[in-house]
């Protein structure tokens, strides 16, 4: 089919075509940059953390009228009745194992500083950034970390220190991504590191494959694989303890803490947030994400209708308005099927070059996004799938008023109008 | 004249159900998401203080050493530290000054049989609520002599009163927070302003119901109460948070004309000069920003609602650009009528008012489903757990905007296609039927 009759023909609806043009290339940029900050967002969502997330769960609790002081009696007093806590979780029928802790990945509270490999190097000109764990020699199982070299720390390496003590632990083990960024050769276990400035050294014993740090904001993206644990229980008024359940006991264990905890010690505060399943923290630290995605793809999902709809509309006027000339057509000998074709092959046209302006769109929307919010560059690739889109969807579009076209008998062409 | 052209448009719109329908859908989508969207973005930059703000400002000083920056790209610190703070409060240059920080407290109520419970406290300094203009209920707030004096005093918020007191004058009875007794002296009014522009990097949250309690500083401070956030410039103790390198409290000043701001910028800039001078600051670097500036330049309104404004908006203008080919459509198929409507006199004016009458017609009834669809979009904010859900509202100004965004959408959707009917030539229309 020759092209010239139908640009011809487009000459004539100038204002019809650049419109749907237009819509066209809007929806495409508009199209393209939403489903690659959707895609952002799930990926941000679907990278593991590094635990084995099932049958995990958090208790956070502070007693009533414990030592507040700093003192080492105060303290010591406070470890005792922590370890009362570890003990009497410890001794539940399906938990299989227990660590103090100060959080978990995706939990909104982080204890963060920087690792160096000279002593007294200032806080923040360290070598790396990191994040800090503190839990106890069940830490590893608990949590379900792989250690991928050296050792887990052993029930001796365990100390005890007050919360506002800046003492550092003699042994810390480390995530393979923090073991390589101070130590290229990979060859971390064994060698000494200063924790937050201090003068003396840290020996890294081991490495873990995989532990994201806690939080998931933007400014902690640069350090976002750099996790330290310390063989240390942290002493405060306030405890957490990270428990893991036998399969499938969860929902039973966690019903069972608070009576199990107040029968431990009644002068505590356990609200409803105190016990919380690892489940619970993954859906609340990636909630806005997870909503802002679904926002965008339902505007998405409408934009697209809108457009198509627009398509339809100006589509079934234009097959109305040429009426006659698809009879005459028809009386000439063109059958059926190149009546359809024309319509279609005139919406490949519109859609293509409202397409070409939509990809320059794209890109300049990706380029003010990335200005204003903190957004990579989008791929090329995206751009090429959203064409396909709008190409795609122009041709369903226009394919109900094409066929009604088609179905234009000749005869209307004797006819007068 | 109007009232025939509604009536020409009400039968036109009888006659294309299906394209008419489609315009109104379209044209209330584009309107119900912008307007949702806009509302809320209006209410989270709103202005927190409206009849204060402009005489508040927040007070900036740079203690980092020059080679080890709070910010590589050159930031000035957020917070102040507390020896800054207490030199600047005490030497009483502004009308008010206050300083403040956030703490997590635990509150044990004494008389009923209610489980102890964790909330947001505020502990500030004696100025706190004559400059935020917080109304009191009952009572009063502390003085500086209750501050200095570490008294055990305590102003709290009319939820906290509701809940422990059942709304009754609570004034001179006693609240157990963190194990202590203090001493309730006040009771606010309602009061939560959005977003909390004082709670900012302080670790409260920006929006949302307000703090449970007020302490005076060194009161909370003597009790063992520590601020949620905490940033250190040099390593050393941190257990005496008045002495350390540490960066946690928010000091802000109040300066009623534009004499005493620029009077305070150069006490400051004196400040931080006898600083560097002293040996404490590397940099005379300072920073003085209107409430409203430093809200703009932190940029506190989340990147999301701003992300989604824009999608709204942009959304906007595709159903704009839609509406404008479907009315095209429309004014083209009726070529035959407006040849005879000119053919019997009408002038070019008289029909582009009828065809813009038409497109009006139709942004009236898609603003009022749009309105429909932005109370819907609101709806469905508020049941989201966002810390700002609570506080999206259609008000009267954003009713009213709705209807004028809709109109001047469809009017000047409009324009084109009426302008296109008005140049349709009378003779080869009329010649053709």
């Amino acid at each position: 089919m020759s092209l010239h009759p139908m640009i011809a023909a487009l000459r004539k609806h100038k204002a019809g075509v650049v419109l749907i043009a237009l819509q066209i290339a809007l929806t495409l940029a508009i199209v393209c940059n939403a489903i690659f900050i959707i895609y952002a967002r799930i990926q941000n969502v679907q990278r593991p953390t590094g635990l084995d997330e099932n049958n995990l769960f958090l208790i956070t609790q502070q007693w009533v009228g414990a030592p507040s002081g700093d003192d080492p009696a105060s303290i010591q007093k406070l470890d005792a009745m922590l370890k009362e806590d570890i003990n009497a979780l410890r001794a539940m029928p399906d938990v299989e194992s227990v660590t103090p802790i100060n959080s978990v990945p995706l939990f909104q509270s982080s204890w963060n500083g920087a690792m160096s490999l000279k002593p007294g190097a200032e806080l923040r000109a360290g070598n790396a950034r990191t994040t800090y764990y503190f839990g106890d020699e069940s830490l590893m199982k608990t949590l379900g970390l792989h250690l991928i070299a050296g050792r887990n720390f052993t029930a001796a390496d365990v100390t005890n220190k007050g919360f506002r003590d800046p003492t550092e632990a003699n042994l810390v083990i480390v995530t393979k991504a923090l073991a390589d960024k101070l130590y290229p050769h990979g060859d971390a276990v064994g060698k000494v590191v200063y924790l937050d400035g201090a003068s003396t050294p840290s020996t890294i014993i081991g490495e873990v494959e995989r532990l994201q740090v806690p939080s998931v904001s933007s400014w902690a993206s640069s350090f976002v694989w750099n996790s330290t644990i310390e063989p240390v229980r942290l002493n405060a008024n306030f405890s957490r303890y990270a428990v893991r359940t036998k399969p499938g006991r969860l929902d039973a264990v966690m019903r069972q803490i608070p009576s199990t905890l107040y029968g431990v010690n009644p002068m505590r505060v356990l609200d409803d947030d105190s016990v919380k399943s690892f489940k619970d923290i993954r859906a609340e630290a990636y909630r806005a994400d997870i909503g802002m995605a679904a926002l965008m793809g339902v505007i998405c999902l409408i934009l697209l209708a809108v457009t198509a709809a627009g398509i339809v509309g100006l589509t079934s006027f234009w097959v109305g308005q040429r009426h006659r000339q698809i009879g005459v057509r028809r009386a000439l000998g063109a059958r059926k099927i190149d009546i359809l074709h024309y319509f279609q092959l005139e919406n490949l046209m519109i859609a293509g070059g409202g397409a070409l302006v939509g990809i320059a769109l794209a890109v300049g929307l990706n380029r003010l996004l990335m200005s204003k919010f903190e957004m990579d560059s989008m791929p090329v690739y995206y751009v090429l799938v959203g064409l396909a889109v709008v190409v795609v969807l122009g041709q369903i579009a226009v394919f109900v008023p094409a066929r009604r076209a088609s179905n234009v008998p000749p005869v209307v062409a004797t006819r007068s109008a | 004249m109007l009232g025939y052209y509604f009536d020409l448009a009400l039968r036109s719109f009888k006659r294309n159900k299906v394209l008419t329908a489609l315009m109104v859908i379209t044209l209330a989508l584009g309107i119900g998401a912008s307007m949702t969207t806009l509302t809320l973005l209006r209410l989270l930059s709103g202005d927190p203080l409206p009849q204060k703000s402009a005489q508040l400002f927040y007070v900036q000083l740079d203690p980092y050493p020059k080679d080890h920056p709070f910010s590589r790209s050159g930031k000035l610190p957020w917070l102040t530290s507390y020896t800054d703070a207490m030199n600047l409060l005490h030497a009483h240059r502004a009308e008010h000054q206050a300083a403040m920080a956030m703490t997590k407290v635990k509150l044990a109520p004494t008389t009923t049989q209610q489980h102890p419970f964790f909330s947001t406290g505020v502990m500030a300094t004696a100025d706190f609520f004559n400059m935020f203009d917080a109304p009191f209920h009952y009572g009063s707030g502390w003085s500086a002599a209750d501050d200095q004096g570490r008294a055990k005093v305590v102003v709290i918020a009319d939820d906290l009163n509701d809940q422990l007191f059942g709304g009754a004058n609570s004034v001179g009875r006693s609240l157990r927070i963190n194990d202590q007794d203090f001493r309730i002296i006040g009771v606010l009014r309602h009061w939560a302003p959005q977003p909390r522009f004082y709670s900012l990097y302080l670790g409260g949250p920006s929006y949302g119901k307000g703090e449970a309690v007020f302490l005076p500083l060194q009161s909370a401070r003597a009790a063992g109460m520590d601020p949620i956030n905490l940033m250190s410039y040099a390593v050393g103790d941190k257990q005496e948070l008045e002495n350390s390198a540490s960066i946690w409290l928010g000091l802000w000043v109040q300066l009623p004309h534009a004499q005493a701001v620029s009077a305070y910028r150069s006490f400051l800039a004196g400040y931080a000069q006898q600083q560097v001078a002293l040996g404490r600051f590397q940099r005379s670097r300072y920073g003085l920003s209107g409430l409203m500036q430093w809200l703009d330049s932190q940029q506190v309104v989340p990147d999301n609602v701003r992300l989604q404004t824009g999608l709204a908006f942009s959304f906007l203008l595709i159903c704009m650009v839609n509406t404008v080919g479907l009315l095209l459509a429309k004014c083209l198929r009726r070529s035959g009528e407006i040849g005879v409507r000119r053919a019997m006199g009408a002038s070019r004016k008289a029909i582009f008012a009828q065809f813009m009458a038409e497109a009006g017609l139709i942004g009236l009834v898609g603003g009022a489903l749009g309105l429909v669809f932005a109370l819907f979009g609101l709806w469905c904010i508020r049941q989201q757990p966002a810390e700002y859900a609570s506080v999206a509202h259609l008000n009267e100004t954003m009713f009213l905007c709705i209807f004028a965004v809709a109109m001047v959408a469809s009017l000047v959707a409009g324009i084109f296609p009426a302008w296109r009917a008005c140049i349709v030539a009378p003779a080869p229309q009329l010649k053709s039927t």
